[in-house]
């Protein structure tokens, strides 16, 4: 059972890095651009609000949040044993806690994009 | 009865400090942080985009835009492009290493597939945002 659970966090650990790897990039230019005032047109209202209200686009977004969060999730534990908090239980409790939350409300906003 | 063992001393939270691979590996972990803002960000956009009002959306857009965030930004995807992204697609032939029948697939062919698809894959997310 221990080994089961291990497998699944290491694989969304794994796809996780792999799709930041990607994606993040261009996100975080994509913000950078909404900073510095140029709002692409694909971000304006009605445009995103088309995307995220179709299906391939839900997806998209679950997929990369989803798998992003519980990426981000597992290193951050390891962060902490790194920087010598060594209560593991607790540590993964509170960050696997947080992943979740993102991932339903990821879910919960994106159904309500319609 | 066995001897006490040797215990070298070492402290538990600054014990990367002792050697630069310790230091990148930390580094690169240091990346999630990154993707967490960036992950709680983004739902904070499909927040405002839920609302169903151009007001909100235009409002969210409107508070993201400042100098201090611009700086943040720029500094944010050097740190991320070279602590995640090059880092990992380095780390890829080690990771599914590619055979063929006897020999195994150069490194570098998997490397550069991957830099490939992650140009493709930022092309199509900037066609899709409407920047190309």
């Amino acid at each position: 059972m221990a080994i089961a659970k291990k497998s699944v966090i290491w694989l969304l650990f794994a796809a996780g890095g792999t799709l930041t790897a990607f994606v993040f990039p261009a996100l975080i230019v994509l913000f950078l651009l909404v900073a510095t005032g140029n709002v692409p047109e694909g971000l304006q209202f009605e445009q995103f609000h088309a995307f995220a209200a179709s299906w391939l686009g839900k997806a998209c977004l679950f997929i990369v949040l989803f798998l992003s969060l519980w990426h981000a999730a597992h290193r951050l534990r390891v962060v902490a044993h790194d920087f010598g908090i060594r209560k593991d239980a607790l540590v993964a409790s509170a960050v696997y806690t947080v992943a979740a939350i993102g991932s339903v409300l990821t879910a919960f906003y994106l159904i309500g994009i319609a | 009865m066995s001897r006490r063992p040797y215990n070298r001393p070492m402290s538990k939270t600054t014990w990367y400090m002792r050697n630069s691979r310790y230091k990148v590996y930390v580094l690169r972990e240091l990346t999630s942080f990154l993707v967490a803002f960036y992950s709680f960000l983004t739902i904070a956009a499909l927040a405002a985009l839920a609302s169903d009002s151009a007001e909100v959306w235009n409002g969210f857009l409107a508070s993201q835009q400042s100098t201090g965030m611009v700086i943040f930004h720029g500094l944010a995807l050097l740190y991320f492009l070279f602590y995640q992204t090059f880092p990992w697609f380095k780390l890829a032939p080690k990771a599914m290493p590619i055979q063929l029948g006897e020999k195994k697939l150069p490194d570098i062919f998997i490397i550069f597939g991957h830099y490939v698809a992650w140009v493709v894959a930022s092309a199509i997310i900037f066609w899709l945002a409407g920047v190309i």
